[in-house]
């Protein structure tokens, strides 16, 4: 309780900061009241469809990756696992690539999140058939592994094969990952499948903790496994897609973020769902701020930051682990 | 009141049958002690019999829906599995898992079978430890103390007492026979014959798939059986002190 109260306190100091973060001076007292009561200044424009839809969108990502990674990680009772595992991410991104190569992103502007989103639910299809309605955890990570592959090499070919050296500098910069010049479409287009991915993920807590115990005991204690990985698969997929739609690839919170908080929630894989949650939002937020503060004039990309804290701070981890293990 | 019936029951892996056509029925009040060398079927047996295996042949209990089949029926696997480093306390609730409404909080009477559950393995001072730190065998009692906390009419278990010391194999057959006497059964696979002969109502002795005796410990554990089955010759002598059971020597 005292865990929820304090992530949930963060991140709205955090969801301030990020609204009054940007490149026009204006006081924070200002760019509030700007937001609340539209004025009809260019303050409130900045305020309104600028930075609240990216405001909501750290949230919102955030809050998908952090609940997407603890899933998968108390589905494959796997500290390792990240929701980019069963391919979504990458399948998102070639969606995302061949709108932008094909054209298709410059003649509508949600031409990109809504092909990055098709191919993530295409690439769920797949699993899904690869994996079987039975099969155990192996075959799932095999099968994410599969698609994920595939979907890099396409991502690659159409790289490979791209005539135009400026769709070809779009495609990387996307692929870096960015909430920066998003508006309320991106929210309202995200938002509905970001709402049923969580409520099929946070659903999912009760089975988690019972397969603390394996899948054998699991089973026995009445959870139906097979749902549960269908939830864990689609509910991944509907909000991880989504993500990457809207924001390109940001790696390391699904990962880094559920380690961080199991040990504050008992290592308990229910509890960690909402955690990871809120811890995710957190993570996004802030680092979505830091690229503005630190090169304000030069366009530093969230997904690079993320990785450029992300992987030391996990590095951290399995230092810590390794002294506790040992 | 009968608690499991097998009729028939078979399981192939390929066309080898692992379980050959095993008839028997449990009923309340038995300790039933599941014997046979390595590979003979006994932890498939348990798992079809609970309906985690594809089967031929009745199983009752593989018949019920999942949330009923967890209400009548608690399964300890042999592969001790606790993923993550939770506390002992929280390891044992979540064998109330069957019983509590979806995202409900532990109710009084959820609370009253995890306290006897841990009673009866005598885990009190062990609640507040994280259970990946503790050794093996005292794993184990925690894990069978969450099978206990299920508190189901029917305890199906996988060489629960492997790996433990002498003195916590003994009480844990002990809370196996107290739970008998109260009115739930047992059926618990071991390799240990002596402590079987000596704690079990019943024994069910299988070899190669097929259920081979099925009595008490003394019509089972005849020396023509323990020759065809396991090959072995023992001491079984019924003492002031309770049955004693000693393997003696291999036969070639």
């Amino acid at each position: 309780m005292k865990l929820a109260l304090a992530l949930v306190v963060i991140c709205a100091l955090l969801f301030g900061l990020s609204l009054v973060t940007g490149y026009s001076v204006a006081s924070p007292v200002a760019s509030l009241r700007a937001l609340v009561i539209d004025d009809g200044t260019p303050l409130s424009v900045v305020m309104r469809d600028i930075r609240l839809p990216r405001a909501l969108l750290a949230v919102m990502v955030g809050a998908s990756l952090g609940l997407a990674g603890a899933a998968m990680q108390g589905y494959l009772r796997n500290p390792l696992a990240e929701p980019g595992l069963i391919g979504v991410s990458a399948s998102a991104g070639l969606g995302a690539v061949l709108a932008i190569q094909s054209g298709a992103a410059l003649a509508f502007a949600l031409a990109l999140p809504l092909a990055a989103l098709t191919m993530a639910l295409l690439a769920v299809g797949l699993i899904l058939a690869l994996a079987g309605p039975r099969g155990s955890s192996i075959t799932l990570i095999l099968a994410g592994i599969a698609i994920s592959a595939l979907a890099s090499a396409l991502t690659s070919l159409v790289l490979n094969l791209s005539p135009n050296p400026f769709a070809a500098a779009e495609i990387v910069f996307w692929m870096l990952g960015s909430l920066a010049d998003r508006s309320f479409d991106h929210v309202w287009l995200a938002l509905p499948f970001m709402v049923v991915g969580w409520v099929l993920l946070i659903g999912l807590g009760r089975g988690l903790d019972a397969l603390t115990l394996g899948e054998d005991a699991a089973e026995a204690m009445g959870i139906r496994l097979p749902r549960v990985r269908l939830a864990l698969v689609v509910g991944t997929a509907a909000s991880v897609g989504a993500a990457t739609a809207v924001a390109g690839a940001i790696g390391f919170v699904g990962l880094v973020v559920p380690h961080l908080l199991r040990p504050f929630v008992g290592a308990r894989p229910s509890h960690l769902l909402w955690a990871s949650a809120l811890g995710g939002a957190a993570m996004v937020l802030a680092a979505d701020i830091a690229v503005r503060v630190v090169f304000p004039d030069r366009d530093l990309k969230l997904g690079v930051l993320m990785a450029l804290v992300g992987a030391p701070l996990f590095l951290h981890l399995i230092y810590k682990t390794r002294a506790e293990t040992a | 009141m009968s608690l499991l019936e097998l009729q028939n029951l078979t399981v192939r892996r390929g066309q080898c049958p692992v379980v050959d056509a095993v008839s028997l029925r449990v009923s309340a009040g038995e300790c039933i002690g599941l014997i046979g060398p390595n590979g003979a079927g006994k932890t498939t047996l348990m798992r079809a019999a609970l309906g985690l295996l594809p089967h031929e042949g009745h199983a009752s209990l593989a018949q019920l829906p999942a949330r009923d089949r967890a209400r009548a029926a608690a399964w300890m696997p042999q592969a001790r599995e606790i993923a993550w480093p939770v506390d002992v306390a929280t390891l044992i609730a979540l064998g109330r898992i069957p019983h509590l409404p979806k995202g409900a909080r532990l109710s009084p009477e959820d609370r009253a079978a995890i306290d006897r559950a841990v009673e009866r393995m005598g885990l009190a001072p062990y609640l507040g430890r994280t259970a990946t730190q503790l050794s093996g065998g005292e794993q184990a009692r925690v894990l069978i103390a969450r099978a206990l906390a299920q508190d189901t009419p029917l305890l199906l278990a996988d060489e629960p007492i492997a790996g433990l010391d002498p003195a916590s194999q003994i009480s844990t057959m002990q809370v196996f026979a107290d739970l008998a006497r109260d009115g739930h059964a047992i059926i618990a696979s071991m390799h240990d014959l002596g402590l079987a002969a000596r704690h079990c109502t019943r024994l069910i002795l299988l070899d190669r798939g097929r259920l081979v005796a099925d009595g008490t410990p003394g019509d089972v554990l005849t020396p023509d059986n323990l020759r065809r089955v396991f090959g072995i010759d023992a001491y079984y002598q019924d003492t002031p002190d309770g049955p004693v059971f000693q393997p003696l020597k291999v036969l070639t």
